[in-house]
């Protein structure tokens, strides 16, 4: 038997809206498939299913809010019969349960323990007394307390919520709720995250002149952006900096093997998500290319998938394309690490002895010293420099994919 | 194929509003930098000019990119590239 629960879709989310099944009792699925939609307070997401199995049982149905966790359909797995009413196994802990099924070889998502972010906010009594009071369920409400504890304030702020008119379904509503999203992770992180940052500025002529000389023999739609020779770049620069690339979980660093890049997309209308590009420096940059473009477009139009929100091993932010000369970052939790691309422009730069204009990018990064010290981080930046200084050799540069080591525990 | 200015700047904000739909042309002030007042990061503007590509044939290579700041340089430079009005 399998249970497909709600997974977690970035730090920021603890519960979602199941908005519709793709499957029904008696559908076999394939590992990979979406089976359902689910929206967060930031977009739908289509959900994956990471195991192949015939479904019995849809326990949540359209409509339906429920935590992260939540089991929201049960599975058979292949070669399993029906096992007859009572005779399941005791419940096993999220964590026990990916053992008794075949390891899946792309990374699992819908087992993601987030402690803290799964666990009910605790509620204070008077809290939970005036929400009574006034009709309220404490423990679906978001706590600003010490470790999201449910306070008194909460309680008023959430009737007074109550009492104005519902916005109308939409756009006004979304925009709110992922206001409030957005703060929720980004708090966390001011809170827990002990972050220092790092500068770094990177000449980028060699860079450009090579991208520019390759664009001109390819046709407008392969055309390549600089975004793409920086997110490989900084694949490739993770390699000797593995404590920026992970994740910090029940108090100890978890390094990945594989790049997620999570790419930081403003959307239109404000907010942004980060969903990741999978296994970057392990793929073409012509591939990059293609995902990134997509993924920006699938981003803006609110049609992302389960995987790509789960399991960023780290961000990166490319600001620079609006205007700005440096990123300060705010790492999202539970990652360890954002890397910031500021302006691509010409500015005066000593070199061999001679004050001379070329393209110069401020690179940044602000990383978790929980998992990692400014020596560690000054050694990543001083790689990506360097990485960028010979293209066609970054270009080269492809991994195997890391895939055995699933990011995502 | 159109080449007469008005027939071309409602194509190019059509295509415009297909990547921002928030833009109202009306607003746009076509002597100001185009991408600054749409917000149009560098994957926003490729895809701008894939579009532009597809539906009338102009390649625009990188190169010319520093040519196109403002909507009235874009239709300045597209109808050159289509050779003089034949409508």
């Amino acid at each position: 038997m399998i249970d497909f629960k709600l997974p977690s879709l970035g730090a920021d989310m603890d519960e979602g809206t199941l908005l519709t099944w793709h499957v029904k009792p008696g559908d076999a699925v394939k590992r990979g498939q979406v089976v359902a939609v689910v929206d967060t307070s930031k977009a739908a997401v289509d959900v994956e299913i990471w195991q192949d199995g015939v479904v019995t049982e849809l326990l949540v149905q359209a409509g339906e809010k429920v935590p992260v966790g939540t089991v929201l359909a049960r599975l058979l797995a292949p070669g399993e019969v029906a096992a007859p009413a009572g005779a399941q196994p005791p419940a096993a802990g999220p964590i026990a349960a990916p053992a008794t099924v075949p390891q899946p070889a792309t990374p699992q998502v819908q087992e993601a323990p987030q402690t803290t972010m799964t666990a009910r906010h605790p509620v204070s009594p008077a809290a939970r007394k005036r929400a009574k009071a006034l009709g309220l369920d404490p423990d679906t409400l978001r706590g600003s307390g010490p470790q999201g504890a449910v306070t008194l304030a909460d309680i008023e702020a959430a009737a007074a919520a109550r009492v104005t008119p519902a916005p109308p379904a939409g756009a006004p509503d979304r925009q709110k709720d992922m206001r409030k999203a957005i703060a929720a992770a980004m708090s966390r992180s001011k809170r827990e995250i002990p972050h220092y940052y790092l500068s770094d500025t990177i000449p980028m002529a060699t860079a450009l002149a090579w991208l520019q000389q390759r664009n001109e023999g390819v046709a407008i739609t392969e055309r390549m952006l600089p975004a793409v020779l920086l997110l490989h770049a900084v694949a490739v620069a993770l390699r000797r900096a593995p404590q920026l690339n992970g994740f910090y979980r029940d108090g100890a660093f978890q390094p990945s093997a594989a790049v997620h890049a999570g790419v930081a997309i403003s959307l239109r209308g404000g907010g942004l998500v980060a969903p990741a590009i999978h296994d970057v420096g392990a793929k073409p940059l012509v591939q990059l290319m293609h995902e990134l473009a997509d993924l920006v477009r699938r981003a803006r139009a609110g049609s992302l998938r389960s995987s790509e929100m789960s399991d960023p091993t780290l961000t990166v932010t490319n600001l620079g394309d609006q205007s700005v000369e440096t990123v300060f970052g705010v790492i999202y939790p539970p990652q360890v690490a954002l890397v910031g691309f500021g302006r691509l422009d010409v500015r005066p730069w000593v070199q061999d002895g001679k004050v001379c204009a070329l393209p110069l990018l401020t690179a940044t990064l602000a990383a978790d010293h929980r998992a990692s010290d400014g020596h560690q981080g000054a050694l990543f930046l001083a790689e990506l420099r360097e990485l960028l200084q010979q293209p066609q050799t970054l270009a080269d540069t492809i991994a195997p994919a890391a895939n055995q080591e699933g990011s995502n525990p | 194929m159109t080449n007469d200015r008005p027939a071309l700047a409602a194509t190019v904000l059509g295509i415009l509003r297909s990547i921002a739909p928030e833009v109202e042309p009306d607003a746009l002030d076509p002597t100001r930098p185009l991408r600054h007042q749409v917000d149009l990061d560098s994957m926003d503007w490729l895809n701008f000019l894939v579009a532009l590509h597809e539906r009338l044939g102009v390649n625009i290579p990188e190169a010319d990119y520093a040519q196109l700041v403002t909507l009235d340089n874009v239709l300045d430079y597209l109808l050159a590239k289509l050779g003089p009005a034949s409508a």
